[in-house]
């Protein structure tokens, strides 16, 4: 008989501006970001988690939980994850929360990971877009106190308590072993993650969180109240759950702004420097004008 | 007149290494930790784990370091987060070190997150600048003399924080390989080595190393005197075709940007920018990049800038010296000629 079990996993995904495309409207003539007129979204590598996590589930069963921390907005995030077809999720917003470095974000994961119980299986995109340090992940694994497998491509095999990850680099990959429970960070060419499923689309459209409710009301009159509303959506288990650091076991002086240790001095805004540039036409006696100059200057020889 | 060092001051550098070959952002770190020591009269110390290092610490030390750290152990051998996490924090807990930096290497990247959390410490990530300064805490109405200052770009590029640890020792920040420029061993220089105890604990060998395998680059863009980039606008075969060509006329690598990397024309190695090679060649040709802040952070120190776009208004004309708005196919092979028949 072949022993076969199944994996608690829980992921930890981030809503980020959509810092890969940035256009001119975004940064103002000043210099200066117009943060608004970037779009909220998924952060990339964080779907590669989460798909990751669903195709152990698929594979193994088990259950898929997303944490995220963030603004009650983020809340946008968390109805995604459900349309993929996870089990649970929570978001961690509180004011307290806020100008969190990765120390204090780590800190706050981490305590809430403690919260939701048993876990094998920790997983993170490798980085996040806005900031890009891949810092969160390490750090949550330090204060959990499991190993933590960085760049992780793909679970290749898994014996009882152990898992077999594929790790990969610009220059090189490795295969390493590791005892649960671990937290792996994915990398962007693990995977490609499913799209949302129609189905699931209808079923969590209504997935709010109480903060929602007001907006909700007006689309949907036929309920009297915020009260019926959040009765209607308990039955149904579509209210989406909502921690602050009331609900957590914590230290609150590690906590946000005042639990970071990483303090910004100060930011500067990149203005494009206009260089003195020279205007060549694109004809052959306009480049053999330039070559000729880039040889007078011993620029190409 | 010597003074003694103030080694509550020193700077540390972890050594990256394999076969007892330094990494390359490792020797960077230290000439980088020379000059820092220097300005707050302390010390430089190498932080090395592995396994029958041989000469490995005399080379750190001819470096820059004024002391080795050495760990060795047959489980330090191969790099593998926790046992290096167990040893380097442990002597960072003994002998506090004022700055700590560690290369922006996947190795780095995995290591100094978990160290700045073990020791509770603040650490910035990918720095392109150090320097040290002050700072003064408003809110606290107090000035902190010579901190590191962290300097870093955020938001895909588009700003540059500076970053300071006022509060926890050490102060940490992880380097990307290019952004300093590494010295030349000087065989004279004297220092110490110190052989370090190490205890590591059975449950930091839970993960086991199956295999790994490393390949070299297809290319070193840092060391290139001259780069031939290709961006979006080099949409054909035939045409990145020219852009290799071209290249080999002014005996120079290809670059890419992310754009033509994604298309699928050349491998990653090549990739110049925010993510990929920072490079500062004598002459920068950019054919069809439009200059997105991600990849100007990796090629505007270079001397001389082409660009070749047939949008007049890309932003890769704002930073170069020469600009040409035409399209790739008819360019290109107008440059080709030209220096052929100059080179006749």
């Amino acid at each position: 008989m072949s022993f076969s079990r199944s994996f608690r996993s829980v992921v930890l995904i981030k809503q980020v501006p959509d810092t890969r495309n940035i256009t001119g409207e975004v940064m103002t003539a000043e210099g200066t970001m117009n943060r608004g007129a970037l779009p909220a979204i998924f952060n990339p590598e964080d779907l590669n988690a989460l798909e990751m996590a669903l195709s152990m589930k698929d594979q193994h069963g088990g259950s898929v939980t997303v944490l995220t921390m963030g603004p009650m907005q983020a809340a946008e995030v968390l109805r995604d994850a459900l349309y993929r077809g996870v089990d649970r999720v929570v978001l961690l917003s509180d004011r307290k929360f806020a100008g969190a470095d990765t120390q204090a974000t780590s800190y706050t994961l981490k305590c809430a990971i403690d919260k939701l119980g048993r876990y094998d299986l920790v997983f993170c995109g490798r980085q996040a877009i806005d900031g890009d340090t891949a810092q969160v992940g390490p750090q949550v694994a330090e204060k959990l106190g499991i190993p933590q497998i960085t760049y992780a491509e793909a679970i290749v095999d898994t014996k009882g308590n152990e898992i077999v990850v594929r790790r990969a680099f610009d220059l090189g990959m490795e295969l390493v072993s590791c005892e649960l429970p671990c937290l792996l960070t994915v990398v962007g060419s693990a995977n490609r993650p499913r799209p949302a499923s129609a189905r699931k689309r209808i079923e969590y459209k209504m997935a709010s969180t109480t903060n929602e409710y007001a907006r909700l009301l007006k689309k949907w009159p036929e309920f009297e109240n915020e009260q019926a509303l959040g009765e209607y959506l308990a039955k149904r288990k579509l209210n989406i759950e909502v921690w602050t650091a009331n609900d957590l076991q914590v230290d609150e002086s590690n906590l946000g702004l005042a639990g970071s240790p990483t303090q910004v001095y100060k930011v500067n805004y990149v203005v494009l420097e206009t260089t003195d540039s020279k205007e060549v036409q694109p004809t052959a006696e306009g480049i053999q004008a330039l070559i000729a100059e880039l040889i007078q200057e011993y620029i190409v020889g | 007149m010597t003074t003694e060092p103030n080694t509550e001051r020193n700077v540390w550098v972890f050594i990256e290494q394999e076969d007892q070959i330094i990494a390359e952002v490792s020797l960077e770190l230290l000439a980088k930790a020379r000059e820092i020591a220097q300005l707050l009269g302390s010390e430089v110390w190498g932080v090395c784990c592995g396994y029958e290092t041989g000469d490995l610490a005399q080379q750190v030390i001819q470096h820059g370091a004024n002391q080795v750290l050495l760990a060795e152990d047959p489980e330090l051998e191969m790099y593998r987060t926790l046992p290096y996490c167990r040893v380097i924090a442990t002597q960072a807990r003994q002998w506090k070190p004022y700055i700590f930096l560690i290369g922006a290497t996947p190795v780095g990247r995995d290591l100094a997150p978990r160290i700045a959390s073990s020791l509770k410490v603040g650490l910035t990530a990918d720095c392109t600048d150090l320097q040290i300064g002050d700072y003064t805490s408003k809110k606290e109405n107090l000035v902190y003399k010579d901190l590191l200052y962290q300097v870093r770009p955020a938001f895909g590029g588009n700003i540059i924080a500076t970053i300071v640890n006022p509060h926890t020792r050490p102060q940490m920040a992880t380097v990307r390989e290019g952004v300093m420029r590494r010295g030349e061993p000087d065989p004279n220089r004297t220092g110490r080595i110190e052989k370090v105890d190490v205890t590591i604990e059975p449950g930091d060998l839970v993960l086991k190393v199956l295999s790994r395998e490393t390949r070299e680059p297809t290319v070193r863009l840092k060391d290139a005197p001259v780069i031939v980039a290709a961006g979006a606008g080099v949409d054909t075969p035939e045409e990145f075709e020219l852009v290799r060509e071209l290249a080999n006329v002014l005996g120079g690598e290809v670059g890419a940007s992310r754009a033509a990397v994604d298309a699928g024309f050349i491998s990653r190695d090549h990739q110049i920018g925010q993510t990929g090679s920072t490079v500062r060649p004598r002459l920068y040709i950019a054919a069809g990049i439009s200059g997105a802040i991600q990849h100007r952070a990796g090629m505007d120190q270079s001397s001389k800038i082409i660009a070749i776009n047939t949008d007049p208004n890309a932003p890769i004309f704002q930073i170069a010296h020469y600009k040409i708005v035409g399209d790739v196919a008819e360019v290109l092979p107008l440059l080709i000629k030209s220096l052929r028949v100059k080179a006749k």
